[in-house]
């Protein structure tokens, strides 16, 4: 219970973090941009536009999209493969016979 | 004993389930900001040099796969799935209120906890390129930069951060604790060293390294010690869930 709350304060803090007064006159920017591309251009060396520019409109946004299902689905596809639901690992310990049926 | 068990796998679907609804809610709101070195930001001796300095534990890490492929027959769906973690965790744009500023964790230290170190640079390095060829995350002129900072860096001194604190009698959710916070910060602290050796020019090297670590303190301390939470609460959801895999894995006896 007390994980959990940690949990729920951490992620509560964080989501709170973008409405709070404090925050709103905050750009969110990446720190490539605040911290590398500021120290990079003080130095005299600007970021080139990516080989494959996808940061175009709304086309990053559905490349991310379509990264976050593969990778989900990759993810989502081996953690069944390794953690298995309950009742699958309880028929494959019957079949092993580590396990009897009452 | 058989309730007790309901309960404690209840509590810990309990807590999967809120740190998979905190991750999807921090990803949602924020558009894609990337937080690798970007494209031609290095010089090309510079960018060339931290290639040749990945490559070799590259190499490493593939040769560490095939050997440890062919002892475990689930080691690459477990491999496949650290790979996953990695890509999508350091995709993901976190919201720091504290800086006003957005950045990634990196997930290195919990996959070098989970697969080692040698394969964590494996799967970063595989991230590294899918987001710099796709998704206008990093560079790949610059990939050799990030592949050390993020998959080097982030995966051994996490590791090592979890070896020494498990050698000390430190319980093991200390020790990811400090794998996950210690790892985001060698992340960050390397990114700085590359940055600071190609662009100084004729200043001081120490002085602009200390400028741009402080210039990502405040982004990057919160960050750090929401990575060491997230790599203590996945390793607690593997040990209680299957802990033939760590054990079998790369921390060993350690975890």
């Amino acid at each position: 219970m007390k994980k959990t709350l940690l949990i729920l304060t951490v992620a509560g803090f964080l989501l709170a973090g973008p409405a709070c007064p404090a925050s709103r006159a905050a750009s969110w920017s990446g720190v490539d941009e605040t911290v590398i591309e500021k120290f990079a251009e003080k130095a005299g060396r600007t970021a080139r536009e990516p080989f494959i520019n996808t940061d175009q409109g709304d086309l990053l946004l559905f490349v991310f999209l379509v990264a976050g299902i593969v990778g989900g689905f990759i993810g989502g596809y081996n953690f069944r493969v390794l953690f298995p639901p309950k009742r699958r690992r309880e028929e494959e310990k019957i079949s092993e016979g580590k396990l009897t049926i009452a | 004993m058989i309730m007790h068990r309901r309960k404690k796998s209840a509590r810990i679907r309990r807590v999967a389930a809120v740190i998979a609804t905190a991750g999807i809610l921090t990803a949602l709101p924020a558009p894609a900001f990337a937080m690798h070195i970007s494209e031609g930001i290095l010089p090309a001796p510079w960018a060339l040099f931290w290639y040749a300095v990945a490559l070799p534990f590259v190499a490493w890490g593939l040769r560490d796969l095939r050997r440890r492929s062919e002892e475990l027959l689930w080691f690459k769906p477990f491999v496949s799935l650290v790979g996953a973690a990695v890509f999508l965790i350091s995709c993901m744009p976190i919201p720091v209120p504290t800086a006003g500023t957005c950045s990634h964790p990196a997930g290195t230290g919990l996959a070098a906890i989970l697969i080692g170190p040698g394969l964590t640079v494996v799967v970063a390095s595989i991230a590294l390129t899918l987001q710099a060829l796709f998704l206008a995350h990093g560079g790949l002129t610059t990939l050799g930069a990030n592949i050390v900072s993020m998959g080097v860096a982030g995966a051994y001194v996490g590791y090592g951060a979890y070896l020494v604190a498990r050698h000390l009698g430190l319980p093991w959710a200390v020790a990811a604790f400090l794998a996950g916070l210690l790892s985001d910060w060698a992340t960050y602290a390397m990114t700085s060293l590359e940055l600071a050796a190609a662009l100084h020019g004729d200043g001081s090297f120490s002085a602009m390294l200390s400028l741009i670590l402080l210039a990502f303190v405040p982004t990057q301390l919160p960050l750090g010690i929401l990575e060491g939470f997230i790599c203590a609460g996945a390793l607690k959801f593997v040990r209680s869930r299957k802990p033939e895999l760590i054990r079998a894995t790369a921390a060993g006896g350690a975890a």
